[in-house]
């Protein structure tokens, strides 16, 4: 049995939440437990979700509210002490609001909010979030076909943060055909410690066939193996 | 008491697509001399303080830590007394 414990933190105005609890307690079978914003800890869940939505309506700017809610002091504590984090959608802009990814997520370039089927660039396979990407069985091998749903997936940083981004290895899926207009095709990033993933596309909105593509369950499957 | 008008905008550095549609916009309806357009949020602010510099410290903090993400938007403001107290 896995020792992953898995929290999906739930704010108001979240809709992936379901999704990513569907993937990680039905088709991968693993521990998984809701987290409302308003609790103060995450208790023994050792890997959070942060899923996509518009939390708080977006007021504001996307993400910049739910950052505040009470349950994130204790992810970004859990994320310094090496804890592992996961946001998606939505939640990779909560994660570059609260601090724990550098850079921030813009309106998309075309002004349109994109729904569609996007293949990846596994950028770097040797992160505890890749590590089960061998091909076999993806779409199309060494890539992953995800889905994306956004508004404001335009990733933008400095040319200092790009380039540390680089160097260290911490650009982790790259689009094959940019949909938004991210800086350098970026669609999901790390932190320098490897622990901390933020990425636009909804892996867990494609973790099994019926849905036209199982290649985001491998990322779990990534997580779940890390954690053994 | 104190009133706030705050200006948060997208950094210069930064393409603003919205402007730049609501620009094409603009000049379709013939005004040639309109060159730029960027577009921002307004937000006010009653503080409740009789100190002009501390309204202007608390509605800078207010900026930085929530109205303005500095990774991509600049923010200015003007504080200004108003009845209240």
């Amino acid at each position: 049995m896995s020792k992953a414990k898995f929290g999906v933190v739930v704010f108001p105005g979240s809709n992936c939440d379901h999704d990513a609890y569907n993937t990680l307690k039905h088709i991968l079978n693993q521990d998984t437990e809701f987290l409302w914003h308003k609790e103060s800890s995450i208790g023994d869940r050792n890997v959070i979700i942060v899923p996509g939505g518009f939390s708080y309506g977006d007021y504001l700017r996307c993400g910049a509210i739910a950052r505040f809610s009470p349950i994130m002091k204790d992810v970004v504590k859990h994320a310094s002490n090496g804890g592992v984090v996961i946001g998606i959608c939505n939640g990779f802009q909560i994660l570059c609001e609260s601090g724990l990814l550098p850079g921030a997520l813009l309106r998309n370039a075309s002004l349109k909010f994109v729904c569609k089927n996007v293949t990846l660039n596994i950028v770097n396979k040797n992160t505890i979030f890749t590590s089960s990407y061998n091909g076999n069985g993806n779409v199309k091998p060494g890539k992953m076909v995800v889905p994306v749903a956004h508004g404001d997936g335009n990733y933008i940083c400095d040319e200092d943060t790009l380039k540390s981004l680089n160097d260290n290895g911490q650009v982790v899926f790259r689009y094959e055909n940019n949909p938004n207009g991210a800086i350098d095709n970026i669609a999901g990033i790390m932190n320098k410690t490897g622990n901390v993933l933020g990425m636009m596309p909804h892996p867990e909105r494609a973790s099994e066939g019926i849905v036209g593509s199982s290649d985001g369950r491998y990322l779990f499957e990534s997580v779940i193996n890390s954690i053994n | 008491m104190y009133s706030a008008k705050i200006k948060v905008t997208l950094r210069k550095s930064i393409l603003d697509p919205q402007g730049k549609a609501v620009e094409h916009s603009i000049q379709s309806l013939g005004f040639n001399n309109i060159l730029d357009t960027r577009i921002g949020k307004y937000v006010e602010l009653k503080i409740d303080t009789k100190s002009d510099e501390e309204a202007r410290l608390v509605t800078d903090e207010v900026c930085r830590k929530l109205l303005a993400n500095q990774v991509m938007e600049d923010y200015e403001f003007e504080v200004v007394s108003v009845n209240g107290n």
